[in-house]
């Protein structure tokens, strides 16, 4: 069986690609999938304790972070044609209205 | 007891509501009948307490009237009483007659004033208030009616305010009041402190036990109290204001600052006498500063020119009198004194209002002259009031002032010194009242061509007034005749149960007499009125049979004339040792440690969070990214903590 470190290495490369990937690309739906993808890697990481440790807890958290991200990929999506509809862009860099 | 002393100072009160609640809605002829009459009444009960009182026996002579518990706080217990014994009797009926007169005198002195109205009616404030401090039976009603009048004094001392000049001296009255209320009430304190009560009663009694003769307590509490009356009764070093109260109408001069409110203080010593008696230094004290402010007062009056400022210095020197009464234990002499000083001042004050009036507001007397021939009724009472301060024998300031040198010759406190500066003053009181009299009413007529023109003889309303004061004049010394010309002193022994702290009785007479013999009093006075006699004729020579004398011998001491009739420069002294250095300290902690200060301590609190905050506020910079690294990197540096601690 593979040993319990490789999961948690492969998980935590994975989260940081994802992180990498929202602090370095300015399109919005490159960093909507890096999300994505660090959302995968935390689920890795719980699924993998849940399987060492012999307790399920982990499965139903995992279950749940599943629905949730689809439901936050539909809705994210959503604003991000609207976004585009509107600005005709969907560089990150150009919406900063919020500021000082 | 059916209780009806609590009317005397309600009319004037009424009266006081009537007037200023329908300021500017009421004819001339009401707004004089609601003022004159209120007083009147007021005057007409005393008069019927006063007859009371004298039926009751002599030991039992006072009348307490306890309207309502004013103050129930814990162990401080106020009542709201009024007690009328024969001190608070004699206050009373000069306070209400004499007030009653100058009422009546300025319905036809301020006549064509636009401020009438409300004249009376600060008149009439001022009556209720000089009343409740008489009539109290405990300190702090006194001290409500003692604030009261010098509220009184303030608004009719500015009564012309749009003269800055009067403005100006209303203010300084006020100012220099408060500090002797700052006395006064820390006194009170003090006797409360000490005794647990304010009552009169309570603390007379109580008084000797609390409290060692002569013990650190009640000097103390008597200099403050002191302190309080020099202020109010214009003696050294409070006196300043009283000069500068002449820029009101002369009748509030003659009313105010002559016969009633100033002489509060020495009513509150002869009131307090039995806690003063426990401290002798407090009376070494009391009788230095009189009969030095007799003395000063009366030097700065030999060289005036306004004729309103020479009664008011003679005002001040004869207060001074009063308190040096009071000083050597004889405050049935100084009592005795305020009442006739009441009477003939009052009568100079209106007497020179006649002259002004007469004049057209001219007040310098070297603008006068020749006043005899045009104003008959006010020379003859003029006259008779001088001669009544000078002391000459028959007339009521004689009596008093006789007294007054008397004890401060042969009671136990005083002393030969304060006899020979007391005399020296009577002599100086005599040269420049007459002084005042021959430049007013004798020799040429220096106004000009025009006042010369109109002058007149005041109407009846300030004649009438006048007669009745001249007659009070004479007659006022009467009730006091002393033993020695065969009277029995009827006014000492009248005030004998007020006075507990004096201890009387046969014994104490012969002690007194005994050190010094009839003959001794008898020579004094005698001495003293010839003196007086050749003071007058000095005066006479100087200032009407050789009239070009006075200006060779001003031109001779022109330095001390200078330094006299600059009022020996005490107001400078004042302004440079007090009132700059306070100004100056004010100037600092405004512009230094107001301003800079603390104002920049604040705003430059407000200024650095500020900057700061403009600082701090580039962080937002809407860049989405930017946010996400500096949460990462938050992150991180958080559980790098945790995990590597």
């Amino acid at each position: 069986m593979v040993p319990m470190p490789h999961y948690l290495i492969l998980s935590a490369l994975l989260f940081a690609i994802g992180a990498a990937g929202v602090i370095l690309s300015r399109n919005l739906l490159i960093m909507f999938m890096s999300i994505e993808v660090m959302l995968n890697a935390a689920n890795l990481a719980i699924i993998t304790f849940s399987r060492f440790l012999n307790v399920m807890d982990g499965h139903v958290f995992v279950f749940l972070v599943m629905a949730i991200a689809a439901a936050e990929a539909a809705v994210g999506l959503a604003m991000i044609i609207t976004i585009f509809r509107n600005r005709g862009t969907i560089d990150a860099d150009k919406f900063n209205l919020m500021k000082w | 007891m059916n209780q009806t002393l609590f009317l005397i100072p309600l009319f004037p009160l009424i009266g006081f509501l009537l007037n200023g609640l329908f300021l500017g809605r009421l004819n001339k002829k009401l707004i004089s009948l609601i003022a004159c009459g209120s007083v009147g009444l007021s005057f007409i009960v005393g008069l019927k307490m006063f007859f009371q009182l004298i039926s009751l026996p002599e030991n039992t002579r006072a009348i307490e009237e306890i309207l309502f518990t004013w103050i129930p706080s814990g162990e401080f217990v106020v009542s709201f009483g009024y007690l009328f014994d024969p001190l608070s009797a004699i206050m009373v009926l000069v306070v209400s007659g004499v007030g009653f007169l100058i009422h009546v005198y300025s319905v036809g002195y301020m006549h064509d004033d636009p401020g009438y109205g409300r004249y009376f009616t600060y008149l009439n404030l001022f009556i209720f208030a000089m009343l409740t401090l008489v009539l109290a039976n405990n300190y702090l009603l006194m001290f409500v009616g003692w604030e009261g009048v010098g509220l009184c004094s303030y608004l009719l001392i500015g009564f012309w305010f749009e003269k800055k000049s009067a403005s100006d001296a209303g203010k300084k009255a006020f100012i220099v009041n408060r500090i002797g209320d700052f006395g006064f009430i820390l006194g009170l304190f003090i006797i409360f402190w000490n005794v647990r009560s304010l009552d009169y009663n309570e603390v007379f009694v109580r008084a000797p036990e609390v409290f060692a003769l002569g013990g650190g307590l009640i000097t103390a509490a008597t200099l403050l109290l002191f302190l309080g009356a020099t202020g109010k009764s214009a003696q050294i070093p409070l006196y300043v204001w009283l000069p500068d109260a002449m820029e009101g109408p002369t009748p509030v001069s003659a009313l105010i600052h002559a016969a009633t409110m100033v002489t509060a203080g020495v009513y509150m010593i002869a009131r307090s006498n039995v806690l003063f008696m426990l401290a002798p230094s407090t009376m070494t004290v009391v009788a230095i500063v009189g009969i030095a402010t007799a003395l000063l007062a009366a030097t700065i009056a030999l060289a005036q020119n306004d004729i309103k400022r020479v009664l008011a210095y003679s005002t001040i020197s004869q207060l001074g009198y009063m308190f040096t009464a009071c000083g050597v234990a004889a405050f049935a002499a100084g009592i005795f004194h305020l009442m006739t000083h009441a009477f003939f001042k009052a009568l100079l004050f209106l007497g020179s209002g006649s002259v002004i009036h007469a004049l057209a507001g001219q007040q310098d007397m070297r603008y006068m002259g020749g006043l005899k021939r045009h104003m008959k009724t006010t020379y003859v009472t003029f006259f008779i009031a001088t001669l009544a301060i000078a002391g000459i024998p028959g007339l009521s300031g004689f009596f008093s002032k006789d007294e007054i040198l008397w004890k401060a010759f042969s009671s136990n406190q005083g002393s030969i010194w304060i006899w020979l500066v007391a005399l020296f003053t009577a002599l100086m009181t005599a040269f420049y009242m007459f002084r005042l009299v021959f430049l007013t009413f004798y020799g040429q007529e220096r106004m000009d061509h025009h006042t010369k023109e109109h002058l007149h003889e005041s109407p009846k309303m300030m004649t009438v007034p006048l007669s009745i004061l001249a007659v009070l004049s004479i007659i006022g010394g009467y009730v006091g005749i002393p033993h020695i010309l065969g009277g029995g002193n009827q006014f000492e022994k009248f005030l004998e149960p007020v006075m507990k702290g004096v201890h009387h009785g046969g014994e104490e007479h012969a002690l007194a007499s005994s050190g010094h013999s009839a003959g001794t009093e008898l020579t004094l006075m005698f001495g003293s009125v010839a003196l007086i006699l050749v003071s007058i004729y000095l005066s006479y020579y100087l200032y009407v049979k050789n009239v070009a004398l006075v200006g060779r011998l001003r031109n001779s001491v022109s330095g001390i004339h200078k330094i006299i009739y600059g009022k020996f420069f005490i107001d400078e002294l004042y302004n440079a040792i007090i009132i700059r250095p306070l100004v100056g300290g004010s100037l600092f902690l405004w512009k230094i440690v107001d301003v800079v200060l603390i104002d920049g301590v604040l705003n430059g609190l407000a200024i650095l969070i500020g900057d700061v905050s403009l600082g701090a506020r580039k962080m937002q910079s809407g860049q989405l990214r930017r946010y996400a690294t500096v949460f990462l990197a938050g992150v991180v540096i958080i559980i790098g903590y945790f995990a590597l601690r």
